[in-house]
């Protein structure tokens, strides 16, 4: 959308690396799996006699029309030599279809795609490893399956075995590894790959921080030095950001934005929120993993008096919060996170343990937003339970249920004074007439 | 020079990849060489089974085949027919079998990264190849033991062949199994059939038989199959006795050639998608 000025200017500067036109890639649904004569036997039995197929696959996602699942609709991309681009989207939106399209791992059902150079993709690190092989033999089977010859391999282990950190177990079958040193040195063989396009799949999600650090600072240095293109999908917003110098959003197989990489990160949560709605019914949205058969559930929020989701400085945020407990409890806090468009977190208020009966409650929230200058925020809200030793635990929670907005003071920008009017700063003169 | 890959949505039936499938020769190799060493990686007697199994099979065959059906041999002494016929048989049979469950065996694999599929039944053929070349130590050793005794009479001028009749003999065994792992990402139950089918397959190859001590229609049956043209060839080069022709020989390795040619066509065509199937 808005990438395409930006774009006309590169094409000047820069040769392409993957042109896609028109790509779209169909499933069949109830053909998915694999199936023996007898269920091909089986479903055309039960056609014959009118019957609802037995051997279809249930689903509802939106994009299924008819037995059709567009996986992907239409996509038409130009990736530049060099750059890093982050792919985000929500679950079933395309991202991985895109990635295995791209790494030749299942072909188009319609459309062109061009590519200029040697692509490694890394959909999950350590493809091809095996057990009873040491590390060294791993490294070269490895790097073979990504398309490097033996003569490189060998020009590249110094590299691989000083970046994994693996040192003197390089000779020692990988089964005897813990798994922190396994994901090491397969992401080592991975980074060292000599390909001019990477693309990997949220690889980074595994690891230490620190090693994911080293990874990230590694692929982007392999862009901006090397001049190689990185394609790279996680749900991470963090390592999007630290990454990538340019953002592609997908959803339902569409390609909803391309540009900016935190213009993009906005625009894929702004339409995971959905609407600026004031009143959201919480017992259709993804609530936390860990708040089932709590026994107490958030069922809906909403900004009280209110008809837009925006606020002034001085005003004090007001929230609705429906919640029902199936037994009554003493030790039920509210907590409310505040979250900025770029979903970085940006403070946390808690409230005193509450004496909840059985049943279902409203209760009114209140938050003073005296600090908070500007900006869009999300609200995270959850009902945690407190032991009176500060250890909390979560009884529900819904991340980014609502988002409000504050209108601060004209001359104030979210991106360079930030989001909080800190207190006045006091400054004194201690050296008056020494000079 | 920059590597360029264009992916379309239309698929051209030739259009196979081999270069790239030479590029990455490097993989083939590797992928051999795992095989191998996972296989005999903490065993007691390590590739020692190798020899042990096929000379354990050939007593069987001369307890069961030689001594009590009491089947010929065509004069050759019992342990040398059977072994070689053992250990040519289990190349073939290898080559079909290692082959027919490619896509399902390497699901997880494929559907990770891309290289050219066909690397893994060439690698798994290249295989079958070593373990026949190590068994033939043991034969070579039979071989150059009874012609010195003057039990056997090779014939040599046809050695240089040798080569030929096993890459045509490995190639149909293949060709065969290409086919059927693309058809058994679509119906598992061929990989159940594939078993049965191989060691059904067996007695219509004179393994431990000769041919010509099978006569009326049960021959032309086995003349009709490709396999055995190239193991009577080999028997005859090797031991000396064989009954072949040379336009039978080079209508089996025609037949060999199209099923490969065949079997790779289909594969690749397979390769295409598969993973939205399995």
């Amino acid at each position: 959308m808005t990438g395409e000025v930006d774009h006309v200017d590169r094409v000047v500067e820069l040769p392409l690396a993957i042109r896609m036109r028109g790509v779209a890639k169909h499933y069949h649904l109830g053909q998915i799996g694999g199936r023996t004569l007898q269920h091909d036997l089986q479903s055309w039995w039960a056609r014959r006699r009118g019957l609802e197929d037995p051997n279809q696959r249930i689903g509802t996602v939106a994009h299924i029309d008819g037995e059709t699942l567009h996986a992907l609709r239409d996509v038409s991309l130009d990736i530049y030599k060099g750059e890093r681009v982050g792919i985000v989207g929500a679950n079933g939106a395309g991202k991985s279809t895109l990635l295995k399209l791209l790494s030749r791992i299942t072909a188009p059902t319609e459309g062109e795609i061009d590519i200029w150079g040697r692509v490694s993709s890394m959909l999950e690190v350590g493809t091809g490893f095996h057990r009873e092989m040491t590390g060294r033999e791993n490294v070269y089977l490895n790097g073979a399956i990504l398309g490097m010859t033996r003569r490189e391999i060998t020009e590249r282990m110094d590299q691989i075995v000083a970046f994994s950190e693996i040192g003197d177990f390089m000779d020692t079958p990988v089964k005897r590894y813990s798994s922190g040193m396994f994901v090491k040195l397969a992401f080592s063989v991975a980074a060292h790959l000599n390909s001019e396009i990477m693309i990997m799949d949220e690889v980074l999600a595994v690891g230490d921080a620190a090693f994911q650090r080293k990874c990230l600072d590694r692929m982007r240095q392999a862009a901006q030095d090397e001049g190689r293109t990185v394609l790279y999908v996680s749900h991470n917003m963090d390592t999007i950001r630290r990454l990538c110098d340019r953002c592609v959003v997908l959803d339902e197989g569409r390609v909803l934005f391309d540009g900016e990489v935190e213009e993009g990160i906005a625009a894929y949560l702004g339409r995971s929120l959905g609407d600026d709605s004031v009143d959201r019914d919480l017992t259709e949205v993804e609530h936390t993993r860990w708040s089932q058969g709590t026994g107490v559930r958030m069922t809906r929020v909403a900004l009280a008096d209110k008809a837009t989701p925006s606020y002034t400085p001085g005003e004090g945020l007001r929230l609705r919060l429906w919640v029902v407990a199936d037994s009554p409890r003493k030790d039920a806090c509210v907590r409310v996170t505040l979250r900025s468009a770029a979903d970085v977190g940006l403070g946390t208020a808690w409230s005193e343990p509450l004496d909840l009966g059985a049943g279902e409650h409203e209760l009114l929230v209140t938050l003073p937003l005296e600090l908070v200058a500007c900006g869009a925020f999300y609200l995270s809200v959850g009902v945690f339970s407190d032991d009176g030793t500060g250890r909390r635990q979560t009884l529900d929670h819904v991340t980014r249920a609502l988002r409000v907005e504050v209108t601060g003071p004209p001359a104030w920008s979210a991106t360079a004074l930030g989001y909080f009017a800190l207190p006045g700063l006091d400054v004194r003169d201690v050296a008056e007439g020494r000079l | 020079m920059e590597h360029h890959t264009h992916i379309s949505a239309e698929h051209r039936l030739l259009d196979l990849h081999l270069d790239e499938l030479w590029r990455y020769r490097d993989l083939v190799w590797l992928l051999t060489k795992r095989s191998f060493v996972v296989t005999y990686k903490q065993t007691v007697l390590g590739p020692l089974w190798l020899l042990l199994s096929p000379l354990l099979t050939s007593i069987v065959y001369m307890v069961l085949f030689g001594n009590i059906a009491h089947l010929s041999t065509g004069g050759v002494p019992q342990l040398l027919f059977y072994l070689l016929g053992t250990a040519l048989w289990s190349y073939f049979s290898t080559c079909v079998t290692a082959n027919a469950t490619t896509f399902v065996d390497n699901a997880n694999l494929f559907g990770k990264v891309y290289f050219p599929r066909l690397a893994v039944p060439v690698s798994r053929m290249l295989g079958a190849l070593i373990h026949l070349g190590i068994q033939m130590i043991l034969v070579l050793g039979l071989i150059g033991y009874y012609t010195a005794a003057g039990a056997i009479r090779p014939t040599w001028e046809l050695w240089p062949t040798i080569p030929l009749a096993l890459l045509v003999m490995g190639g149909l065994g293949m060709g065969c199994g290409v086919v059927i792992s693309s058809l058994t990402t679509r119906y598992r139950d061929l990989s159940v059939l594939v078993g049965f089918g191989v060691s059904l397959w067996m007695y219509l190859t004179p393994v431990v038989y000769p041919l010509e001590s099978v006569t009326g229609p049960l021959r032309s049956l086995i003349l009709a199959n490709p396999v055995s043209a190239q193991m009577e060839y080999l028997r005859l080069a090797l031991l000396g006795v064989g009954d072949v022709s040379a336009g039978w020989l080079a209508g089996s390795a025609l037949v060999s050639c199209v099923i490969l040619a065949i079997g790779v066509v289909v594969f690749t065509k397979v390769e295409r998608t598969f993973m939205d199937t399995i």
